[in-house]
């Protein structure tokens, strides 16, 4: 945000906010949203942490517990970790590749708003009469049919809603990725994070619709009287553990793959070196995403699935382990004989390896079909997936934070309270879960609300809490460190970091809204250190100045995405209220009439007049 | 900075797990302390993958740690320009084969153990006499409890599973309600209990490791199935197959018990009057609420609490405070004092063995 | 080229609705949009198959008893039909002959209301004759919502051929509508394709069992 935007008042910043359909302040939302929503997953933690810390606990009601638990997994995974890495994707990608927006801008904030409204619907469940859900974040088909209250009923609207979201990002990004590269970039000079986002989208393509379509059995059972999971009438509860895991399996390849690329452009920037190996690691990555629907099964070794078939999931869930390795191996290998600068980014990166990597073995225990019939549903399988998620997922994020915020803000976070919160951060985390592998062993299932004591549990436990503690006192300090840098200003220029290789760094900080005065020609890998390594002050251009062509803004996703928010209510009252059918009604005309007056209006966009840019001799960026 | 941390990080870690693998849980309830075939060649296979995963775990942590150490930037060094390297051929080809081999090696124990730990092919099977040649017990799933039937036995039992050491024992699990899931982690891994099938696997007792751990082992609930989840807990008595036969025997044998004192009979009559039609004294398999045929000999009430009579008349006045969501909950009339010390001492009293 | 620019029937592009780089776009995602259709039935077919024939007790209905070949085989031919015709618009359409794409398009429109028409009566003689509602047993559920869902794609498309029919019937063709037109009839095809595996998982199957 220029100097001249903060002139304007509160109502025009929101207003501006809430029609934009820039790629970059799109990515903002996502970042502020996810983040609002990684501390209430963060805080549902450590409630849960505070009420294991001691045997027989009355800290939360055991049906409390349960909700606690449920909405952690899904707050975490669908409204924090996903948006968080759906910004970055946004904000960077098309920079990296050379292109002023992704393919379909209104459809990109569409993407936002449906998942914003369906989080706000999720937890507003919190307030009503029934709670939460409280069948964890599998939301297995047995218990939540029987689940009373309404809670199951907007788990199921909230996550379907938000799904549709998540759906049009991943098509947004593919299209873009092929259609819109800059002359010159071919795959082979995309930068590894643009390779990430590409795989980690077809993922999302072909992962998100069984999803939709075990939401949609489920609803239908609860409130349409459907048969899909009820036994006594011919229906069956493993169809659900089934799609969701064809869906849950995938779905960790795309939280994991855009971490790996954000980590293989820090890998490579901090330590001056390239990437060692770039076609493997493409190939490394693309192998990752295919054999990510191989696998699904290894979630449900213990449903009775039969010998050949676990013996098989097994198999191949060892052959994942194979391109994964290759990348770690790789990036070892950017470091060696290189210049390494310990900036937190860069510190984040170091202490990834060891952390993903005890995350990934013992992923390799649990793949073990018979093992797994001992760890399946215990602390052991807590420990292994928070030290994938948190070991890799998440210290990405801190990681990227720090890395990319000059990019979206023109501000850059201060180094020492970054160090503070990843010293504190990566201790706390190591304390709460390591411990609990032995925990799972020693017999403490998972998702329980309190155990016994006398049963060797307690001292494990107790450690675990005091290590999610630190983990609180790291993020707290990480907030703090955004208010303050935010509120100083101090503005940072195309590439404070020094030694960016790629695109993005060679644009102001933060870019104009239309990113490149003109489209860059791409040389080769690299292309901004190409550039440096020449001499050159910017790139290479590929056109001469001309008009630009950019999309209008709408209010319209915010109206689509708040109509089916008002139906989700009807939906889910319809029997119970008098007004429920009126809300579903009147919701439904919302959306599809406003998605009606996008199809119907003409909307051609308008130009930025080459006279303008003619002007901005000094690179500053031309207004909007 | 980064190797101070480094270290001390590695030190914590190393910390922990001394303390704790010096004591890795208790022997009732610990899979790393098996004391079964099934349970041990589980926890074999745990070691074997862990062993092989070190060995990468050392690799790479050596490689990093060279690698940060060595290649980090020196005063001085600032406008270095690092020899800008593509790849190798060579490397990508060892760190992709070395992998691929450690995983076969991996995966052969894997697959075997697989099927032979799922090799359910005896149960049915007769021997010439047209006896069972196994011991099958049918386990059935509850919200919040367990029920054992010995189906070639004519047993029914609940909470309690009283099994011989020293042979296998076929499960066949399938549940009355929701998923549930039976675990008893020093003797093997888990198996669910789904609505809509029936699961089958074998365990098997080591009689000397079963009197190491106390001769009753902890059974637990390893899926969601609600608030009580965690209170679903059931107990496993393993004794040498005569003790085992003479139970089998008693429970045959058991007859209706007249209690002995007024106060067991004032408790008989409530009992007749409030708990009959869900909770059977015989050998029916109710469905509704469990067996309590042997219930004064039984290890813990409702699986979770210590066998005595002041937990028991705890959980009697209310059932909800202990294991919320469960259905016997407001099924009764609520009881005074006097009424639970009386239908404590009858269900105490209630034995077969003698 | 500029979506507004005027054009003859010679100056009109080979591909009209990839002529544009919005064109490009369009075509591209749509085609990713349907491969996660695909994967969205491809889902509803597998719970169809799981739950095949399976009911509650020998009272409930089965497939082999109530699905009739007649009725199908008339709706497939429907909609194969105004798939053939949903092409011919599109002929026309790179042709530069609007006045004939419009009325192609018509006909298709036509075709799909009447494939709706027979399903609903379908529908209406399950339930009806055989009491074979959407809550009688799993099998119902399953045979509901794959037929169902395909039908409200079904109902989808048509709303979007009509509005498209309608909003362009004064403007004519420009580059700015023409990968509308051919994205639609691509959305179109697609559902037809579904159609030929329902009429061969859930018609011919149930009969033969």
């Amino acid at each position: 945000m220029s100097s001249i935007a903060q002139k304007r008042g509160f109502g025009a910043t929101l207003w501006d906010y809430m029609t934009t359909v820039d790629h970059k302040k799109i990515a903002i939302l996502y970042l502020a949203a996810g983040g609002f929503f990684f501390v209430l997953g963060g805080i549902e933690a450590l409630i849960i942490r505070i009420q294991l810390a001691i045997p027989n606990s009355n800290f939360v009601a055991a049906g409390f517990f349960n909700e606690l638990l449920t909405m952690h997994g899904v707050t975490m995974i669908f409204f924090a970790a996903m948006p968080i890495l759906i910004g970055f994707m946004n904000l960077i990608m098309p920079l990296q590749i050379g292109a002023r927006d992704v393919a379909f801008p209104f459809l990109n904030s569409l993407g936002f708003w449906l998942f914003f409204f369906g989080g706000l619907l999720l937890n507003i469940s919190w307030f009503t009469n029934g709670g939460a859900p409280a069948a964890g974040w599998t939301s297995y088909a047995s218990l939540s049919i029987h689940s009373t209250g309404h809670g199951i009923d907007y788990y199921a609207l909230g996550i379907q809603i938000s799904g549709f979201g998540t759906l049009m990002g991943g098509i947004n990004f593919l299209v873009t990725l092929i259609n819109m590269r800059a002359p010159g970039m071919t795959y082979m000079r995309m930068p590894m994070f643009s390779w990430t986002t590409f795989v980690a989208s077809a993922l999302i393509l072909f992962a998100f619709p069984p999803l939709t379509v075990a939401l949609f059995l489920l609803t239908f059972d609860r409130m349409f009287g459907g048969n899909f999971f009820n036994v006594t009438m011919g229906g069956n509860t493993i169809i659900w553990e089934h799609f969701f895991w064809i869906f849950g399996h995938p779905e960790v390849y795309i939280l994991i793959l855009p971490a790996f690329g954000i980590f293989s452009e820090i890998f490579s920037t901090f330590s001056r070196k390239r990437l060692f190996g770039y076609s493997s690691m493409v190939f490394a990555t693309v192998l990752i995403g295919f054999l990510g629907f191989m696998v699904w099964a290894h979630h449900m070794f213990t449903v009775g699935l039969g010998n050949i078939a676990n013996a098989i999931f097994a198999v191949a869930s060892f052959a994942i382990a194979v391109p994964t390795g290759i990348k770690i191996f790789n990036w070892l290998f950017t470091m060696w004989g290189g210049s390494i600068k310990f900036t937190t980014p860069m510190l984040y990166a170091a202490a990834f390896i060891p952390s993903f990597i005890m995350g990934g073995v013992t992923g390799i225990m649990v793949a073990t079909a018979p093992a797994d019939y001992q760890f399946h549903d215990t602390y052991f399988v807590v420990a292994h997936f928070h030290y994938v998620i948190v070991g890799g997922v998440v210290l990405a994020i801190l990681a990227g934070t720090h890395f990319y915020w000059p990019k979206a803000f023109g501000t850059m976070l201060n180094e020492t309270l970054g160090k503070i919160t990843f010293a504190l951060f990566l201790i706390g985390f190591h304390l709460t879960f390591f411990i609990q592998h032995f925990l799972g062993l020693m017999g403490m299932p998972r998702r329980i609300a309190s155990y016994n004591s006398g049963q060797g549990l307690d001292l494990g436990n107790m450690i675990s809490t005091v290590g999610a503690g630190l983990m609180g006192i790291a993020v707290i300090i990480l907030l703090y460190n955004i208010v303050i840098t935010q509120v100083k200003n101090v503005r940072v220029g195309n590439d404070p970091w020094e030694d960016g290789r790629t695109l993005e760094w060679a644009l102001p900080s933060p870019p104009p809204f239309y990113n490149f005065k003109q489209l860059p020609l791409v040389r080769g890998l690299d292309t901004y250190w190409l550039e440096k390594m020449e001499g050159n002050k910017g790139i290479t251009p590929a056109e001469p100045v001309g008009d630009i062509h950019m999309p209008n803004g709408s209010i319209l996703p915010v109206f689509i995405s708040l109509g089916f928010f008002i139906a989700s209510f009807g939906a889910i009252y319809r029997t119970v209220y008098s007004w429920g059918l009126a809300a579903l009604i009147i919701g439904l005309v919302i959306a599809f009439g406003s998605m009606l007056l996008r199809s119907l209006k003409d909307d051609h966009g308008f130009h930025i007049p080459k006279s303008e840019l003619m002007k901005d001799d000094k690179n500053k960026g031309v207004k909007a | 900075m980064k190797r101070w941390l480094q270290k001390w990080r590695l030190a914590s870690v190393f910390a922990i797990l001394a303390l704790v693998l010096s004591g890795c849980g208790e022997p009732f309830l610990s899979a790393l302390k098996p004391a079964g075939q099934v349970a041990q060649e589980q926890y074999d296979l745990i070691m074997f993958s862990l062993g092989i995963m070190m060995l990468v775990m050392v690799v790479v942590f050596t490689i990093l740690i060279i690698a940060l150490v060595r290649f980090r930037r020196k005063k001085g060094e600032e406008n270095k320009i690092p020899k800008q390297v593509e790849g190798s051929h060579v490397l990508e080809i060892i760190w992709t084969v070395i992998p691929i081999i450690l995983l076969i090696i991996l995966a052969v124990p894997t697959v075997a153990v697989t099927f032979s730990q799922g090799d359910v092919s005896a149960i049915g099977k007769k021997d010439e006499n047209g006896n069972p040649e196994a011991l099958v017990v049918n386990v059935k799933a509850h919200l919040y409890w367990w029920e054992f039937e010995y189906p070639d036995l004519g047993i029914v039992t609940s909470q309690d599973l009283v099994i011989p050491t020293d042979e296998k024992v076929y499960f066949q699990l399938s549940s009355g309600d929701i998923k549930h899931s039976f675990w008893i982690p020093p003797l093997g891994g888990k198996l669910d209990n789904n609505p809509e099938n029936i699961n089958r696997f074998w365990l098997k007792v080591d009689q000397d490791k079963a009197t190491q751990a106390g001769d009753v082992f902890y059974g637990k609930c390893a899926e969601l199935c609600g608030p009580s989840h965690w209170a679903m807990d059931f107990k496993v008595k393993a004794m040498p197959k005569a003790d085992f036969d003479t139970w089998v025997a008693d429970m045959q044998n058991a007859t209706a018990q007249v209690p002995t004192t007024d106060l067991a009979l004032k408790g008989e009559e409530i009992f007749n009057a409030s708990c009959l039609s869900c909770h059977a004294i015989g050998t029916d398999t109710s469905s509704v609420g469990p067996n309590l045929a042997n219930f004064g000999e039984r290890e813990s009430i409702a699986g979770v609490l210590a066998h005595n009579e002041t937990e028991l008349k705890r959980w009697l006045k209310d059932p909800e405070l202990i294991k919320p969501g469960n259905l016997m909950t407001g099924k009764y009339k609520e009881l005074n004092p006097d009424e639970l010390d009386a239908l404590a001492a009858y269900l105490m009293g209630l034995k077969v063995q003698h | 080229m500029h979506v507004e620019e005027k054009f003859t029937p010679k100056t009109w592009p080979e591909a009209p609705e990839k002529a544009t780089l919005e064109g490009k776009n369009k075509f591209l995602g749509f085609w990713f949009f349907l491969g996660g259709e695909t994967v969205l039935f491809a889902s509803l077919f597998a719970t169809y198959l799981a739950l095949k024939d399976k009911v509650p007790s020998k009272a409930a209905n089965i497939s082999s008893e109530i699905f009739t070949l007649p009725l199908a085989f008339i709706m497939t031919m429907v909609l194969l039909t105004s798939s053939i015709t949903s092409v011919y618009a599109i002929y026309h359409m790179k042709n530069y002959n609007f006045k004939k794409m419009q009325a192609w398009l018509f006909v298709t429109v036509a075709l799909g209301l009447t494939f709706l028409g027979l399903e609903i009566y379908e529908f209406y003689h399950y339930t009806h004759e055989f009491g074979f509602v959407f809550s009688e047993s799993a099998f119902s559920s399953a045979f509901y919502s794959l037929v169902g869902f395909h039908g409200g794609h079904v109902v989808f498309g048509l709303g979007w051929m009509i509005a498209l029919m309608v909003r362009n019937s004064k403007r004519g063709l420009s580059l700015y509508n023409a990968p509308k037109f051919y994205v639609a009839s691509l959305y179109w095809h697609f559902i037809d394709v579904v159609w030929v595996f329902i009429f061969t998982v859930v018609y011919l199957m149930g009969m033969v069992g």
